[in-house]
Formats: structure tokens, sequence, C-alpha cells
């Protein structure tokens, strides 16, 4: 066990999966001796080589593609777009290809394919690079949604996502790679679709992903303050979705608030809410309540961009309204 | 090619203007007072100077992510642009934009681009507006190496050509996309080639001259107006700075740089119009100094001017 960042720990498990499988590569653009756009396969070139490290043109399309028709054909592909935003190009080749061929093939086709992208705002990045866009992937049957908010969390599920025999779509955000907490040196996995309880408590339970998940335990440290005990559940998965757990945490608390990233409307809390309003509508004291951002595109100068992430502020509100 | 005297000076002064702008920018990114990312265009100035000199006010033109050099050259104003670089309530976009989106509907600018590849598809769009029109204007599209590899940019010149559409492709090959050389994403040498497969014609030029530059781009927008279609002008040039500033540079060995430095286009171009007599040493002293002020005029423009207010956020979501 050591202290790492978030960043070292998804090279790690880059790198610890490319030496026990020789059928794992990576792909994308100045993911070689540049080391990847944030800096996640720094090091990986100069061990693996040109063959299994690979520099592609600026072509999305291709990439995802290409990872696709690769992991088809018996490869275990892990590629990298610098920004999520960028999956736009390549939306036929995730949706109507690689998320497809097993079940239209009759089950005959196995994908295993891992597409990592960071995604969120914070770094001035403006309207074309900072969204957040887990619900579009959570809504396409075939794609497996990870999203890890630590760094213990993003190497184990990284590990996972490699070894899982679909398309998973890897979730990174940029403001946390920055971060550390302890990482195992050793390999291990998590299951994917299980979530974990950051914090326990009893009067109300904060479903909150990425980001938010560090916001939700701010927020959770300043109402123990003033005498509410609030559970923090990170999904660490949105599809497949541990409902079991957040049931099971609504079910002690009777509240829910719900916090995300993502624009609020149509985001992934639209589900979670559903899910927990078919499942444990009569154990809430309270009207379910989220907390994401704005309906609006990021906005690039500080002050505006600052205002439309969501953070501790509004988790305590939504709270608060409610307990 | 006989240009007018204005013609020349107005060149020159662009290259300037886009050059003290730049230095400017990287300067005041260094230290810590532009948000977000910088994507300096110093050293190709002459790519865009050339090519816009080709066009009319009314002409469109899209841009990219490296776009301040086409933005100033199509006639974008110093202090709008710089006061939104800097995420001011003054600048082009209200601060909503930044470096990587700023636009001038009135001076057709149809935006830089965040997007590689973002701009080929638009500029169709425009061209076939403008042709759908009747209003004899053309769309110019400005693409690096890099995003000529995407399928979008493929799929416009393909679908320019079949459509006939009044559109010219300017291809900026700096070399690189981000740290990947040419050699590596692409196997032919010439980006121009693969106007064949679209049947339009397509030239290399020296992008580091101005003048060879403007003359190509001029042939392009006369058969474009004429109803020829499009054309594809690759222009062989070079980035000083980094991909964007912060970029250490690791993929690039020292002597490349030194070698397209001592090609610089600005000197170049003075020396002939020195020599040409079009501009005095004094003359050229007066421009750079003129051309300091205003941006210095510019950058007290937006450091004065505020930041937007929160209250600001949601508007103009939708019309
Ligand atoms: C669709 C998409 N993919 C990747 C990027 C990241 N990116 C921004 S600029 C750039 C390189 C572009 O190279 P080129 O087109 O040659 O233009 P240059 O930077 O050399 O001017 C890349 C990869 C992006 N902005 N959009």
């Amino acid at each position: 066990m050591s202290e790492k960042t978030y960043l070292q720990a998804l090279n790690d498990a880059l790198r610890q999966e490319m030496e026990r499988d020789e059928n794992v590569f990576i792909l994308g653009e100045d993911v070689g001796q540049f080391g990847g756009c944030f800096g996640v396969t720094q090091g990986l070139f100069e061990t693996f080589g040109e063959e299994r490290v690979k520099d592609t043109p600026i072509t999305e399309s291709a990439i995802v593609g290409a990872a696709g028709g690769a992991a088809v054909a018996g490869l275990r592909p892990v590629a990298e777009l610098m920004f999520v935003d960028f999956i736009g190009v390549a939306m036929d080749q995730l949706f109507n290809q690689a998320a497809k061929m097993r079940f239209m093939f009759g089950g005959k086709a196995t994908v295993p394919m891992t597409l990592r992208m960071p995604q969120g705002a914070g770094i001035g990045a403006a309207a074309q690079h900072s969204q957040s866009l887990e619900s579009w992937f959570m809504h396409i049957p075939g794609l497996k949604v990870v999203i890890p908010s630590t760094p213990y969390d993003a190497k184990g599920l990284l590990i996972s996502a490699i070894r899982d025999d679909n398309p998973v779509i890897f979730l990174e955000h940029k403001l946390l790679y920055g971060i550390s907490g302890e990482v195992p040196d050793e390999s291990y996995t998590i299951d994917i679709g299980k979530a974990d309880i950051k914090r326990e408590g009893t009067d109300v339970t904060i479903v909150a992903t990425s980001l938010m998940v560090h916001s939700a335990l701010d927020a959770a440290d300043k109402l123990q303050a003033e005498g509410i005990s609030a559970e923090v559940v990170d999904p660490r998965c949105l599809q497949p979705l541990d409902s079991e757990t957040i049931v099971n945490s609504v079910k002690k608390t009777h509240a829910l608030v719900i916090a995300h990233e993502a624009v609020q409307f149509a985001g992934p809390g639209a589900e979670i809410a559903a899910m927990v309003a078919e499942e444990a509508l009569d154990y809430l004291d309270a009207p379910i309540k989220r907390v994401g951002a704005p309906f609006c595109p990021v906005p690039f100068s500080p002050p505006l961009e600052q205002f439309y992430i969501p953070d501790s502020g509004n988790i305590v509100e939504a709270v608060k309204r409610i307990r | 090619m006989a240009l007018s005297k204005k013609t020349l000076i107005h060149m020159f002064e662009t290259m300037n203007r886009i050059r003290l702008f730049e230095q400017q920018l990287q300067e005041f990114f260094a230290a810590g007072e532009i948000p977000g990312f910088v994507h300096l265009y110093l050293g190709e100035e002459a790519v865009a100077t050339g090519a816009c000199s080709a066009l009319t006010e009314t002409d469109m033109m899209t841009s990219t992510h490296r776009g301040h050099g086409h933005l100033l050259a199509k006639g974008g104003d110093l202090k709008l642009m710089m006061a939104e670089i800097f995420g001011r309530q003054t600048g082009y976009c209200k601060g909503k934009g930044g470096s990587m989106h700023i636009a001038d509907l009135d001076l057709g600018i149809l935006g830089a681009n965040g997007i590689v590849g973002g701009g080929g598809p638009l500029a169709v769009g425009a061209a076939f507006a403008a042709k759908y029109k009747k209003s004899d204007q053309v769309a110019l599209c400005f693409f690096g190496d890099g995003a000529s590899n995407q399928g979008t940019t493929q799929e416009a010149l393909n679908m320019a050509s079949a459509w006939k559409l009044p559109l010219v492709f300017v291809n900026e090959n700096n070399g690189y996309g981000i740290s990947c050389p040419q050699c590596k994403s692409m196997a032919v040498v010439d980006i121009a080639d693969r106007a064949a497969a679209y049947d339009m014609p397509g030239v290399v030029v020296d992008g580091n001259d101005v003048l060879a530059v403007h003359e190509a781009v001029s042939e392009a927008v006369k058969r474009a107006r004429n109803g020829e279609g499009p054309s594809l002008i690759e222009c062989k040039t070079y980035r000083w700075r980094g991909h964007f500033e912060g970029d250490a540079c690791v993929y690039r060995c020292a002597e490349e740089l030194e070698e397209w430095m001592a090609k610089d286009p600005i000197p170049r171009f003075e020396a002939k119009l020195l020599e040409s007599k079009t501009l005095s040493k004094k003359d050229v002293a007066a421009i750079k100094e003129r051309i300091a002020k205003d941006v210095d005029e510019a950058v007290a423009f937006a450091k004065e001017s505020p930041m937007p207010q929160t209250s600001a956020l949601m508007d103009d979501v939708y019309a």
C-alpha cells in the first residue's frame, strides 16, 4: 500500500494489465512519448514500445472503431479520447457498432474494449471541452459505464474494465487526477456494478458520483456540525447500477439527495430518483432532491464556471430543504 | 501579380498585429492572467494574412482552436478579442466562449472551434448558403494537418466538390498534430494530393511567404466565385511554440525550430517591402509602434473590463 494520485493509480492499472496480458494494448492521440493529454499513459511507451502504445491520427471515429474491431478480433484495446466531448465525432462507432455487435450477432461476438475519457469542468476549457456526458452512455444497452471517484477505485475498476468482455466506458474527472489516496501496489479488481458507501450516516442518503463524491463528503462534514448525519453512497458504476446498495441506504435514512456534475435535466440522477421512487417510495419521509449542473453549456469565464459547477454548498442546501 | 500599395501595407500590418497580439498573450498566460488554454499562432502569420487578404469583408470563414491569427486577419477587433480571452463581460462572446470559440458573424467569422475537424462541414453549409442565395460570397475553411485526417474534413471536401460549392480549403500544415509528426499520422507527403480524390485543384505553397499564400488563395477564390467549385491550398509552415502554452515540446528538436525561426515570415516580407520601396524603415517603425499601442490599449481594455455576472449564466442558451 502506498499513497498515489488518481493519475498514478490509473497508470499502475494500465502497466500491470499490459504486463499480465499481451493482448492488452493502448491507442489514442498523443498517448505515446507525449504520455497522454493529462499524463495517464506516461512511461508506457518506453516500457512496451510503439506496437502496444499506439499514437493515432486525430480521428476519434477510427480510434473507437478500431478498438471495437480489434476487440472482436481477439485483443483487449484500451482506447483514450483526450476529452469526453470528442466522443461526438465517434458516436456511431461506439453506439451502433461496438455496443451492439454481441447482441445483433446472436451472442457470437465478444467486444472486450475499454474507452477512457476525462470529463468535467473546472479548468477553463469552455463548452466543447468540459462536459459530463455519462447519461448518454448509460442509455445505450451493451455499454458498461464506470465513473471512479478515488485513486483506490480508479485502479481496481480500470483493471476490471480491461478484463471485462464488454465495451466499458471509463469516465475520469480532470480535477481528480491530482488527488491522492492509499492504493495497493499489487494488482486488484473491484466488481463493476458494486457501489461503495464512502461514509455512513443515518439521516439522509447522498448518492454522488465522480468529483461530487468529494463535495458530498465535504457537505456531510458541514451537516454533521449541524447535527445531521449524512450517508454518502458512490455508485462507482452507472451501468450496471447497484440499486440494492442505494435502496438499502434510503431505507435506513429515509431521505435522498443525488449529486452529479452532469446537467441535472435527464442526468443520471433522474434514473436514480425514479429507481428509488419505484422501489422505496414508502420509506421516504421527504421528496427526493437532485443537485446537478444548470441546463446550459459550460461557460468559459472563471466566475461563471465556478457558479456552474455544483458544490458542497448546493448539496448542504438540498439536504436542508428536506431535513 | 500587382497588389496595390495599400493592400501590401495592410498585409504587413496584419502580420505584425497577429505577432504582437500573440506575444502579449504568451506573457499574460505565463503570468497566470488568462484562464483555460491558449494555442498560439506565432510563426504562422503569413498563412492567415495571405489567405484572408484574398477575401472581402462579407466572405465567410471557419477557424480552428488556433484561431487568433485567422480572426485578426479577417478583421476581428483587438479589444473584443483580448477581453474574451481574458474572460470578460465585454468580450466577443460575453466571456462565455474564450480563446477557442470567438466568432464575429458581421465579419463572416463563423467561429474558432474547439473540435478538430469541426469547421469543414460548417464551411460546406456556409458555402451552400452563399450559392443558394446567389450572394457571391465565398467560404474559406482553415484546418490543420491533424484535422485533415478527420472524417469530417474528408466528408466536407467531398460534399463541397460534389456540389461545386464556392469554398476554399486552406490547410495549415505546420508538421504536427500536438506531438504527432505528419509522417506518423499519414502516408502522403503533400496533403494537397488528396484534392485529386475529390477532383479539385490541390496546390502546395510556401506558407511562410505571405504573397505566395495570397496568390494561391486569390486564384481559388476567383474559381469559387466563378462557380467552378472548391480548391485545396496546402500552406507549409511551422508553429514556433508548443501545441499549447505550457507544452514542454519533448517531441521535436531545437534544430528544427531554429531552422524554421530563421524563415520568419515577417522580416522576410518586410525586406521585400523595403526593397520595392513600398515602405521605408521609418514607415516600418511607425507601423510597429502604432500596433504596439493598439495592442496595449486592447490589454488595458480587457483588464479594466468586469467579469461576467453569474446572473447572465442562463442567457443565450436558446434564441
Ligand atoms: C475532435 C478533437 N480531437 C482532438 C482534439 C484535441 N486537439 C486539439 S488541437 C489538436 C491538434 C490539431 O492539430 P492540427 O489540426 O494539425 O492543428 P495545429 O494544432 O497543428 O494547428 C488536437 C489533437 C480536439 N480538440 N478535437
